[in-house]
């Protein structure tokens, strides 16, 4: 059942503790967004500032996944939530997880930029990643409006994205790996770069988790490990 | 998806069909692994002109906790109460419709009151020793049958005790008074002794209200224990009491019945609104 949150809780402290956490989601959000668009910036402008940031910011992204996390504890302790309520802390929760590690891969993708700071700055295969990274950042912000509107849709609609992530993944592979084959000396640097990209590929599948707890908050359905199209058949079922 | 293979989850899962897991879950909500105990069927009752009851229709399923839960007034006690005729005993009350036990219905002509409230047990918020001792109580039940053998009621007043989780704690005792007994171990009294005499059900109408948390405990256990052998009925305010004791939840609201199925299904995706908001505490 679609569930808007338009009633309230006869106890209006919880509804005010269960609007905090959703709303510490979407600022943890925010600061994941923030960290893959400066990490793509470095790219843009060959400039190495950004991923330095990113690499010494990332603390604050697991000090607000400890802050949620406890606020769920506290939540689940006292409130002992039931039904959609159950259902929201449980997504908060999973979903802060995948934040983490999100993060995690753009402070990751950032080192990996920092790497090249000594060896000549940025080559042209980097270049090439570009466009992946603006479309996992633009799907990890869609996954979060999800989240915020509880739209299922539309979270469905980025589920299906990271097929596209990873066929873009396998694209970009074979073309680095054509560099490595022509130029063994630069393996090194291309590996650094087949890291990148496969860290770009995991925040596309943590952007689709985020979708399928959204799938969970709104329909009680657990759709992980389920083929798109029978999602789509239930989410359809859902709403008919 | 989960996990580093984002493309097929068969290497996760080593090869097991996870979709055919998750298709097995049943469709339908009315205990299908269990076979009926007592059918409701289209119950309606009325005290005086006022209808306390509208058209009931429920399967309770045997050897299950099944939990009534909903707001004060909203006629859950009332229906537990249909199903061994105790509104019998108020005045004004008219009943429509049917109560099966064992295919057989309760209202149905040359019932034996008596002998339904043999096979039907209830026990009560506030636990009601008779004022004699633990042992005369237990075996009260026999006695009213005409079973008067030392030896037999011996052994029946021990198997109900045990039954009942008291037996370890009221032993050497069993002769001294039933009023001397804290109200948890009253309470589990009172369930020996309608245990004693061997019912099919077993109806609870807020058997732990008026317990402190550690004898809720033993009751609810106890709960746990019993549904081995009796189908269980259990009217509850606690809704984490209904969460943790039942197998299947109804959800009553004025007079309907709103929601029936898994406990589970019921305390995390109701289908009905109603439900959502009673059960999430936003009802009022």
């Amino acid at each position: 059942m679609a569930t808007t949150r338009l009633t309230h809780h006869i106890s209006h402290q919880f509804d005010k503790e269960l609007e905090d956490i959703r709303s510490k989601v979407l600022a943890m959000g925010g600061l994941v967004e923030d960290h893959i668009q400066k990490v793509l910036d470095c790219f843009a402008r060959g400039d190495f500032e950004p991923a330095e940031y990113v690499a010494v910011n990332d603390f604050k992204v697991n000090a607000l996944e400890i802050e949620i996390d406890g606020d769920c504890t506290e939540i689940l302790l006292r409130r002992q939530p039931a039904a959609s309520d159950l259902r929201l802390v449980l997504a908060v929760s999973k979903t802060i997880t995948d934040l983490e590690r999100i993060g995690d891969e753009a402070e990751k993708i950032a080192r990996l930029v920092l790497n090249l700071r000594g060896a000549g700055g940025m080559s042209s295969y980097y270049v090439g990643m570009l466009a992946m990274g603006h479309h996992v950042r633009r799907m990890v912000r869609a996954a979060l409006d999800a989240f915020a509107r509880m739209d299922t849709e539309a979270a469905f609609r980025v589920a299906q994205e990271d097929k596209e992530i990873d066929t873009e993944t396998d694209a970009i592979m074979r073309y680095l790996i054509t560099y490595m084959m022509e130029d063994p000396r630069s393996i090194t640097r291309v590996l650094d770069a087949v890291l990148s990209v496969r860290a770009f590929e995991r925040i596309g599948d943590h952007a689709r988790n985020i979708c399928e707890n959204v799938i969970y908050l709104v329909e009680g359905k657990d759709v992980r490990h389920v083929a798109l199209e029978q999602v789509e058949q239930e989410l359809r079922a859902a709403r008919d | 998806m989960h996990g580093p293979a984002s493309g097929q989850p068969t290497s996760l899962t080593h090869g097991v069909d996870i979709k055919a897991i998750r298709r097995d879950e049943p469709q339908t909500e009315r205990a299908p692994e269990s076979t009926e105990c007592l059918r409701v069927h289209g119950l309606t009752l009325y005290y005086g002109s006022k209808k306390a009851l509208n058209a009931i229709d429920l399967v309770i399923p045997e050897r299950c906790v099944t939990a009534f839960i909903g707001p004060s007034g909203c006629g859950k006690s009332t229906l537990l109460r249909c199903f061994n005729r105790m509104n019998d005993l108020i005045d004004g009350v008219r009943i429509d419709g049917e109560v099966l036990l064992d295919g057989q219905n309760i209202y149905g002509p040359g019932i034996n009151v008596a002998t339904l409230r043999r096979k039907v047990g209830m026990v009560f918020q506030k636990p009601n020793p008779f004022p004699k001792t633990i042992y005369e109580n237990v075996a009260y039940g026999l006695r009213i049958q005409g079973m008067n053998t030392r030896r037999v009621l011996d052994r029946a007043v021990e198997r109900a005790l045990r039954g009942a989780a008291l037996w370890d704690e009221v032993k050497d005792r069993v002769h001294e008074s039933a009023l001397g007994l804290s109200g948890g171990q009253q309470q589990r009294l009172v369930i020996a002794r309608a245990i004693a005499i061997e019912p099919e059900v077993l109806l609870l109408d807020e058997p732990a209200s008026a317990l402190d948390p550690i004898s809720t405990l033993k009751i609810e256990e106890l709960i746990y224990e019993l549904k081995r052998e009796y189908t269980i009925v259990i009217v509850t305010h606690n809704m984490q009491q209904a969460a943790r004791v039942s197998d299947y939840t109804a959800f009553l609201y004025l007079g309907d019945l709103i929601e029936f199925g898994k406990t589970k299904t019921i305390f995390t995706t109701p289908r009905k609104k109603q439900t959502e908001d009673y059960i999430t505490g936003r009802y009022g």
